[in-house]
């Protein structure tokens, strides 16, 4: 269902057509995307912002924290296959080792005990894997619901989608329980940071975008990505 | 052998000696100046009762004192800018800097505003005694997500360290005001842009909507 939703949008932004000049080369489709980026933001302010800032406001931090550590472990096991994907092999066995020791001692991943053992958690997905294989971003994409996309790590959303344990949890309203409320929790995380967001751009649709851009670049290389030409290539001195 | 060891630690005693009366803050490593900062900064708010309780013209008025010596932000509105910057003049660019320092400490307050007892991670620096330009990397832990890189680009300049970019999990302020700052000005020119920014200031200063 999820699958369908990803791959709808995908099918969406693809056939909508690029046309006139003077566009930012990396954002194509940016008349649609801005109009599928407006839609969100209702979505976001009618319904996932009050949600969330209630459940922040309800349950103490000390429950967000066991609850954020318990999606977190159910994610590990398939950032680890991810990083065996790009060949980071003690990556991937301390992702492993992460699942093992915080679903035990951790009592199913409330805790991240492998934290504090030193196994520190990694930011990985199937978009980065494409990445780390040499596939480009491609055009940007804003994905109905889901935000801030590309064509690489929109067909990576829909594999990451697929792949989720939580795809096979049932009875079925436990399972859309479960993702209701890892929503619920990754939106409260976010909310300092996007009202920061919603300070410091003028344009927030362009601020995203770059951040998002800047951001993928980022964790495809795992903080070190080669230094990128910039379009306009001289840069003024630092010191005028 | 340890004899040797001995001599080293009474070598290194004495040069730490020796340069210590030398030592201003002009001359504070890099990696020590931030580390100093963010902690007497993050030290500051936590004492603070006002602060915390949400005084955000007095956590301004701090980061006034504390943090803006540290930036360069003529440097930054250039970088921002790109290739506009040249074509601005005197005038036009002391306004720009002015306008883009005001929205980045309103920012930097919201962000700090959000510090909730993170613990810090401030890595070794990497980089010879010769650099005068350098990355500081902290990193910022918090429980059951990965750590939050925050990565500083220096110069050194006649008055010390200036931080010239900030890097939050590898988006550069900088760069990501680029575009914006770029479509502003081929739309409406630079004064255009100063307009904008200034604009943007006032209705940050405005009493937040309710939410």
């Amino acid at each position: 269902m999820r699958q369908g939703i990803a791959l709808a949008a995908l099918a969406a932004a693809l056939g909508g057509c690029a046309s006139t000049a003077d566009r930012d080369p990396r954002d194509p489709l940016e008349p649609l995307n801005r109009s599928i980026y407006r839609f969100n933001d209702k979505v976001d302010t009618v319904i996932a912002q009050p949600v969330a800032r209630t459940y922040r406001k309800v349950v103490p931090g000390e429950v967000r924290d066991r609850v954020r550590n318990f999606f977190g472990n159910i994610g590990d096991f398939f950032i680890g296959v991810n990083n065996f994907l790009q060949g980071k092999f003690e990556e991937g066995v301390g992702d492993w080792a992460r699942v093992a020791f915080n679903t035990t001692v951790g009592l199913f991943g409330i805790h991240d005990v492998a934290s504090d053992m030193g196994y520190e958690k990694h930011n990985e997905d199937f978009g980065q894997t494409f990445g780390r294989w040499g596939a480009r971003p491609g055009p940007y994409l804003v994905l109905p619901f889901l935000g801030s996309s590309d064509l690489r790590d929109g067909i990576g959303t829909g594999l990451d989608i697929y792949t989720d344990p939580l795809g096979e949890v049932r009875p079925y309203h436990l399972e859309y329980g479960l993702w209701g409320l890892r929503l619920t929790q990754t939106r409260a995380d976010l909310l300092d940071a996007s009202r920061i967001l919603e300070e410091a751009a003028l344009d927030k649709y362009v601020f995203q975008r770059d951040a998002y851009l800047q951001r993928r670049r980022s964790l495809v290389y795992d903080g070190h990505p080669p230094r990128e030409k910039e379009p306009e290539d001289e840069e003024p001195k630092k010191n005028p | 052998m340890k004899n040797r060891r001995k001599i080293l630690s009474a070598l290194a005693l004495l040069a730490t000696l020796a340069f210590t009366p030398l030592a201003r803050a002009e001359d504070e490593p890099p990696d020590q100046l931030v580390k100093n900062v963010t902690l007497e900064v993050v030290d500051l708010i936590a004492k603070d009762k006002e602060i915390r309780s949400g005084n955000r013209a007095k956590l301004i008025g701090l980061i006034d004192a504390k943090v803006l010596p540290h930036f360069n932000f003529s440097a930054m509105t250039a970088l921002a800018l790109g290739q506009s910057w040249n074509k601005a003049t005197p005038e036009q660019k002391k306004r720009l800097t002015e306008e883009f320092r005001t929205l980045l400490v309103r920012t930097y307050a919201s962000a700090l505003a959000a510090y909730s007892d993170q613990k810090f991670d401030f890595r070794p620096l990497r980089a010879k005694p010769t650099d005068t330009d350098v990355t500081v990397q902290v990193r910022v832990l918090q429980a059951g997500a990965q750590p939050v890189p925050i990565d500083y680009s220096m110069e050194k300049t006649a008055g010390g360290w200036k931080v010239y970019d900030v890097m939050v999990g590898g988006v550069s302020l900088v760069a990501n005001y680029r575009t914006e700052f770029n479509n502003v000005v081929r739309e409406s020119g630079i004064d255009g842009l100063v307009k904008n920014l200034a604009a943007k200031n006032r209705s940050l200063d405005a009493p937040a909507p309710a939410k």
